[in-house]
């Protein structure tokens, strides 16, 4: 590989928002016939560094040479007619379109267009790196997989042999996962340059042949794959020695917190969300729930949560006293006037669990601003409370007045964390509580998770990351397509397992 | 090579602009409207800029009485600009401020024509302001019903209201016209006076001065301390995490445009009530709609409000004056204010965003 000459040469790439510098002199090769990951924490300028490169963002300074020329990326289509295409987290297809519609939208061809010979061209391409996709297939039919298949083929019908994909396994399942790679290494064979941005080691690890790593907008270094481990690349991405592994202590005197029994929910078009969905969460014990992303996570937590109307079933709430309550039917409010002390954290941080245009104080009193009586607010006890949580959870802000939408992804997610568990929850749900967040990040948050399950509280936790969520939990209740496929124990089961198990109801048959 | 083929500027946002500096772009802009607006007036008029100047100044603070008239109009778009607000603040796009007075009109005329002498004065007058706030809560409401409902598109819900409430008015000014065949209804009461508010210290305007200053406090501590306020703030902002904490939004929705309903009912009190002492379908005269602008430009601080409802009369009274007294026609007015306008609203874009022009790259690699 030494003695290639690198196909795109980023050379002193610097790039500011505001006073904000995404990127500050970086340096980057990238070879084709190689996979190169690009690594870094959120917020370290990955994406921004290749948003220059496929012409959505221009370079304040600094230049980018492909096969040793100099080139001006203005734009995407600037970028593809230099043959880089990029597949970006939200896919951009239009859901009533075909595959092949999709796939020659915005393509300028000369003559009528003629879909046939688009289809044909599309099995061939399909062919020669092994997708799996019906060209004729309407995207509304597709997986995220298939959606993701069709966002690759349309950078390669337009001839790009440069490839950037931004965290391409986020939606995916682990067996999708494999087949990404293997295509992707399909690719790589016939010659093309393919950059994937990710911070998941395991995959860094399983996938690339070169590894470069980025951290506050500044190229750290690159090497090898083989030449480096896991540890090595974290000390880099952070800057610091970090401890790898999460905890799990033992589930404290767990008993039945949450009954769900037989739990069936409809969207608002009558799709069903969720069927027949039975379990008990304990005291003092983390639930993982595991599946694919659309599964049903989010209806069950806002179900539980008294968001989401509920077709059948019954959620009922044991106290310490083994008093019941029936939860269904009843609005966030009412719940809390039962006594019940829920706490949610939900997915969409901003657009729920927090208001972004407000500070972190007003943000604090979200749920606790109806105490008392009086008609005015409160301002004293949320601004203390705000002081509290910024201090212990270490957030990274200038004051509690500044709106959280200012605040990075991992700070953000401290408010509302913090917030919740403030008001001494019994039950905490959490949907995709480190999605977004850096590794140091990611692990305050386990830390507080577990805090909460050490002190009795029963934990929902939703995740994507199948490693974490087989490290963090005790028990593992996992969904397909909105039934339950089966309930493990956290320790000792196999991630191949609860990896076919999301895909097929009840998984594997053979190890049960 | 260098970085020239890169686009010419760039806009980013800007944070941390202090109040000072923000002041001062807002400052620069009104400079360079005043200096576009003398360009403009030399070019098409041959007039001295500064004559014209001094005569929309005139026009606003000329004589005592004319100052009175400033005041009552600021008063009266004040009042109808802070009952809009809540509704924006709730990004509730209430722009039926205009039905919702008329209504109010409505409401206090239909007590003075119909039980005027009937009733001692003050019940009279006491009916009147219920009636009236009544009336224009009601036509708040009905929007607000469906949208809390079925998620109506608020904006045509509200324009469309306004419509049937000139109707409304215009049915009933035919009902009620003195003398008959006249088209219109003239003084209500004219000698007996009922249902007149009071005038205090003789002076005709100082009563809704006076009411709309204490509206415009009891507005900014509604929205900015109370539970309700908050509660606006949040279902505006986000109506998922509203229901997320337990918020009603239906709820919130329903009292919050009965509130803005009453205030603007509230303007068509002081309106009938208090200074025209007649109802036509013009009373609101377009106000509903600046006082959109008006909130906005305020961006729904209430105090600030002050400010923008001063500089739109100002600029309205003054363009009255000159097309007077240099007898231009009054759509040279309307221009002038237009440009001045423009400018002012065009600085808050350069308050929010920041133009950077690209430095042509100084040395080479």
């Amino acid at each position: 590989m030494e003695s290639k000459t690198p196909v795109v040469q980023m050379r002193n790439i610097t790039k500011a928002f505001g006073s904000v510098v995404a990127n500050e002199g970086v340096w980057l090769d990238i070879y084709k016939g190689e996979i190169l990951a690009l690594l870094g924490e959120n917020g370290s300028g990955k994406t921004t560094l290749m948003n220059m490169l496929s012409g959505i963002y221009f370079p304040d300074e600094g230049q980018i040479f492909i096969n040793s020329e100099e080139v001006v990326i203005r734009s995407p289509k600037d970028a593809f007619d230099h043959g880089i295409g990029m597949i970006h987290q939200h896919f951009k297809l239009v859901d009533v379109l075909t595959a092949a519609e999709n796939i020659v939208l915005g393509l300028k061809e000369p003559g009528r267009l003629d879909l046939a010979a688009v289809s044909k061209k599309v099995r061939a391409l399909c062919d020669a790196y092994g997708f799996d996709v019906d060209p004729d297939q309407k995207i509304y039919d597709m997986s995220v997989s298939q959606k993701q298949t069709v966002e690759i083929i349309k950078v390669l019908y337009r001839g790009a042999d440069i490839l950037i994909l931004d965290e391409p396994t986020a939606v995916l399942t682990p067996q999708e996962t494999e087949k990404l790679f293997t295509v992707l290494r399909n690719m790589r064979d016939d010659g093309k340059a393919i950059v994937i941005i990710t911070h998941k080691m395991n995959e860094v690890e399983a996938l690339s042949d070169r590894v470069a790593v980025l951290r506050h907008g500044h190229f750290i270094g690159d090497m090898p794959t083989a030449e480096t481990d896991a540890h090595e690349m974290t000390n880099m991405l952070v800057g610091h020695p970090v401890e790898l592994s999460i905890e799990r202590p033992d589930p404290v005197d767990p008993k039945p917190r949450i009954e769900v029994k037989n739990l069936t929910v409809r969207s608002i078009d009558g799709i069903l969300k969720l069927e027949d969905v039975s379990f008990t969460a304990n005291s003092g014990e983390i639930l993982g729930i595991a599946g694919i992303s659309g599964s049903g996570q989010k209806e069950l937590l806002e179900a539980i949560a008294g968001l989401q109307p509920v077709e059948s079933g019954s959620i009922c709430y044991v106290n310490d006293a083994g008093q019941r309550e029936e939860l269904l039917g009843k609005d966030p409010l009412s719940i809390a006037e039962l006594g019940v002390a829920l706490s949610f954290v939900p997915e969409d941080r901003l657009g729920m669990g927090l208001v972004g245009n407000m500070d972190i104080s007003a943000n604090m009193m979200l749920r606790s601003f109806r105490r008392g009586k009086s008609l005015f607010l409160n301002r004293r006890a949320p601004q203390k409370l705000a002081e509290q949580v910024v201090s212990e959870l270490d957030v990274n802000t200038p004051g509690i007045s500044t709106p959280v939408r200012r605040l990075s992804g991992g700070n953000v997610q401290k408010v509302l964390v913090g917030r919740e568990i403030a008001s001494a929850p019994t039950v905490l749900l959490t949907a995709y509580a480190v999605r977004g967040l850096d590794i140091n990040s990611s692990y305050t948050i386990y830390d507080l998770i577990n805090k909460q399950k050490m002190s009795g509280v029963a934990v929902i936790y939703v995740g994507e990351d199948l490693d974490v969520l087989l490290e963090l939990s005790d028990r593992i209740l996992v969904l397909c397509g909105g039934k339950v496929s089966g309930i493990v124990e956290g320790r000792g089961v196999k991630k191949r397992d609860v990896g076919m198990m999301m895909t097929r109801l009840g998984g594997a048959k053979a190890d049960e | 090579m260098n970085n020239h083929n890169g686009p010419l500027f760039h806009i980013s946002k800007r944070k941390n602009l202090l109040w000072y500096q923000a002041w001062a772009i807002r400052g620069a802009a009104i400079l360079l409207a005043l200096i576009a607006c003398a360009a403009i007036t030399t070019l098409l008029t041959g007039e001295n800029p500064l004559n014209v100047y001094a005569t929309i100044f005139r026009g606003a603070f000329g004589t005592t009485r004319k100052i009175w008239i400033l005041l009552q109009n600021m008063s009266i778009l004040l009042c109808i600009s802070l009952a809009v607000t809540p509704a924006f603040r709730m990004r509730f796009w209430n722009i039926g401020a205009e039905g919702q007075v008329l209504v109010g009109g409505l409401a206090t005329a239909a007590c003075m024509i119909c039980l005027g002498g009937r009733l001692p004065n003050w019940a009279l007058i006491l009916l009147m302001i219920v009636c009236s706030l009544l009336a224009g809560a009601v036509w708040g409401l009905i929007p607000a019903f469906f949208k809390a409902k079925w998620n109506t598109n608020e904006t045509l819900f509200t324009l469309m209201m306004n419509y049937v409430a000139t109707q409304l008015v215009a049915y009933f000014v035919i009902i009620w016209e003195v003398p008959k065949g006249a088209g219109k209804i003239g003084i209500i009461n004219q000698n007996s006076m009922a249902g007149w508010l009071p005038q205090i210290g003789g002076q005709k305007y100082l009563l809704n001065v006076l009411v709309v200053a204490v509206i415009t406090v009891l507005v900014y501590i509604y929205l900015n301390y109370t539970k309700h306020g908050y509660e606006i703030s949040v279902v505006g902002e986000s109506e998922r995490t509203a229901r997320y904490v337990g918020i009603k939004v239906g709820k919130v929705i329903l009292r919050t445009m009965a509130l803005s309903g009453a205030l603007c009912g509230l303007a068509g009190l002081l309106l009938v009530g208090g200074t025209d002492h007649t109802v036509t379908t013009t009373i609101a005269g377009g106000r509903g709609f600046t006082a959109v602008m008006v909130s906005w430009l305020a961006k729904f601080d209430p105090l600030v409000m002050i400010f923008t409802t001063f500089l739109l009369v100002f600029l309205d009274r003054g363009a009255g004056e000159i097309s007077t007294v240099f007898g231009f026609n009054q759509s040279f007015a309307d221009i002038l204010t237009g440009v001045i306008l423009f400018f002012i609203i065009g600085s808050e874009f350069f308050i929010r965003y920041r133009l950077s022009f690209r430095k042509i790259a100084k040395k080479e690699d």
